[in-house]
């Protein structure tokens, strides 16, 4: 990323976003004191999200939602209606923040085309879900109790056993984890309003029929070389996902393209830090790619319409080294990227790789490129890699994604180079994939055991008598 | 950097990508495989020391501090002479590695001055609790282990940014 091309991104907020913004906001503070006791505001906040819809398809459905809640008829089907109108203005947010953000990168995106409808539905406890959230809406976040965060137990417990339910099954574990840590919410001075309705909306829309839940089907199945730029790993008490950001350069030449990988495993909240990386161990040829930093020779590897490719280990061999800052040089100005589908449309989706050279580091952390100064997201490094705030700070070099939240543009790095007595080294969120490599890590994993082995040998033989 | 940015908790409140639990400290698990704070009680589950295949259920609850140890059978622990036994005292020990001394202690209303350790600041008297519900939430737990992995992509953990142990 240039100089140029941040000042492009950092000139002014897309047209429309601030507005749209209001209007979440409005409904967000509604979830907050909950929908049973709507004052008049609130009341008037839903009518004015309803109203932003008013000359389209859905706007009779959000009006009569939103009286229908103001005068105390809270039905799953108005809240559906809610979610959704709050789902797509956020949607058309992320529209506007990516265009602005491919604009700025000069980076093409292919079109959206639907790839085959996912296999047949799975079912899975959907009432139980959307009851449960409704009880969330009517009593609002400060009024949430033990008692109604714990009757998600069941209900994720099911739902974890439905594979095709696996996303609503993450989200709704880690959304009551930060409710029942949260409690007695009634006296918590700052609220996480923008964070727990977009949770609870995601919910909703998950737990509708409409949306399947079946295996997805691919689009396509690709075969070549892999190129990593780097891992973003996503974690909470009781799933890590690892995900890899690459460029595919498909065998027979052809454009390389933006793609995203990796895998999702069940743990739980005392499997952390370095010792996450053993719970994926079935992904060897992964695991050895990221930490020995060399590219993966795939085979067909079905091509989801989301870009995302699904991970299979038998169809993926380690190859020659490469350097996550070589193929961002190389590939990152001409790769494709890929389209979003509708359903990911939203801000916190937004996470494009980038390279950033040539900056001088501030003293609150951010990057100025002469041009304009990105912030450097330092609390978002995870604590299963070398990659530290000090090294960032002490960079010259840094592959990253580019984020959106709370109105400003951020970088996460998963890369960076620095000099070292000389010499340039190069640090990686993956680098320890196969287990630290660092002295102290590797003392302190001495020290902690593996909890991973303790916990096996536990399930082994307690949970089957 | 972003909790610590001008207008602190009111940034927070427009932000979707903020930590809201407090990550736990790794530490070792074969003693005490699980501790929780939840149920308005410190619980957990310690192994035997000399018996593999037996465990300990020990809660202290908040407030009152009414401390309980029997077997996941519910059968008394024989270590409660009046005062906790050592799986009670190993349950606090490794609550206090796992969430930090100060979470705890706000927990289960304890005023435990600097340097003292958290078991010896209680004053609850020994009361029965409930051992099965403990275990088996110590088993719903130990059953994570066992849900497949998934190359499926979950953007809804986008909102899950992994993030640095708070040393
Ligand atoms: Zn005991």
């Amino acid at each position: 990323m240039l100089a140029v091309q941040l000042a492009a991104l950092l000139d002014g907020d897309p047209e429309g976003a601030g507005e749209a913004l209001d209007l979440v906001t409005g409904f967000d503070d509604a979830l907050v004191h909950g929908l049973a006791r709507l004052a008049e505001e609130r009341a008037e906040a839903l009518a004015a999200l309803a109203g932003a819809f008013a000359d389209t398809p859905i706007g009779g459905r959000l009006a009569e939602a939103a009286a229908g809640v103001a005068s105390g008829s809270i039905t799953e089907d108005h809240l559906t209606a809610l979610a959704g109108g709050r789902a797509a203005l956020l949607g058309a947010v992320h529209d506007a923040l990516l265009a602005d953000l491919d604009a700025a990168l000069g980076r093409e995106r292919a079109p959206w085309s639907a790839g085959p409808e996912p296999e047949d539905d799975e079912g899975g406890p959907l009432g139980g879900v959307r009851s449960w959230l409704r009880e969330l809406a009517i009593t609002g976040w400060r009024g949430v109790d033990h008692d109604l965060v714990s009757a998600a137990d069941q209900v994720v417990e099911a739902l974890l056993a439905v594979p095709g339910r696996r996303r609503l099954a993450v989200l709704l574990d880690g959304l009551a984890a930060e409710l029942r840590a949260s409690c007695p919410i009634g006296t918590m001075e700052h609220l996480p309003v923008r964070r727990w309705a977009d949770l609870w909306t995601r919910a909703v829309l998950l737990s509708h029929d409409a949306v399947p839940s079946g295996a997805p089907r691919p689009a396509e199945t690709v075969s070549g070389r892999l190129l990593i730029l780097g891992v973003d790993v996503h974690e909470h008490g009781t799933a890590v996902q690892f995900q890899v950001h690459a460029v595919l350069e498909p065998t027979g030449g052809g454009r390389p393209r933006l793609v995203r990988t990796g895998v999702t495993v069940a743990k739980v909240d005392t499997i952390t830090g370095p010792a996450v990386w053993k719970l994926p161990h079935r992904h060897g040829a992964l695991l050895t790619a990221l930490a020995d930093r060399r590219c993966l020779d795939v085979t067909d590897l079905p091509l989801l319409d989301s870009g995302d490719l699904l991970w299979d280990d038998d169809r993926a061999l380690p190859g020659k080294p490469a350097d996550p800052f070589t193929t961002a040089r190389l590939h990152l100005a001409g790769a494709l990227a890929p389209a979003v589908p509708p359903l990911d449309r939203v801000p916190v989706r937004v996470a494009e790789p980038v390279l950033v050279e040539d900056y001088r580091v501030t003293k609150d952390g951010s990057f100025d490129l002469g041009g304009g100064v990105l912030a450097v997201d330092t609390e978002r490094l995870p604590a299963c890699g070398p990659l530290t705030p000090k090294l960032v700070a002490g960079s010259t070099a840094c592959v990253g994604l580019i984020r959106w939240d709370g109105g400003r543009w951020l970088l996460q790095p998963l890369a960076v180079q620095a000099k070292a007595k000389k010499e340039t080294v190069e640090v990686a969120t993956g680098d320890w994939a196969l287990g630290p490599t660092d002295p102290k890590a590797v003392k302190a994993e001495a020290r902690a055991g593996d909890p991973v082995a303790v916990l096996r040998e536990r399930a082994g033989r307690l949970l089957r008598k | 950097m972003i909790e610590r940015s001008p207008g602190g908790g009111a940034v927070r409140e427009h932000l979707s990508r903020v930590r809201v639990v407090p990550p736990v400290q790794p530490r070792k698990l074969a003693k005490v495989p699980f501790v929780e704070l939840a149920d308005g009680r410190l619980q957990g589950v310690v192994s035997s020391g000399s018996d593999i295949s037996r465990v300990y259920v020990s809660s202290i609850a908040a407030g009152t501090h009414a401390y309980n140890c029997s077997t996941n059978n519910n059968r008394p622990c024989g270590g409660l002479y009046g005062a906790p036994c050592k799986h009670l005292r190993a349950l606090a020990a490794e609550a206090v590695l796992q969430y930090g001394p100060g979470r705890v202690a706000r927990y289960l209303r304890a005023d435990v001055p600097e340097g003292a350790d958290l078991i010896d600041c209680l004053d609850g008297a020994h009361e029965p609790a409930p051992a099965a519900m403990v275990f088996s939430r110590f088993l719903r737990h130990l059953a994570y282990l066992e849900v497949p992995d998934t190359g499926v992509p979950i953007p809804e953990l986008h909102w899950f940014p992994a993030s640095g142990t708070v040393a």
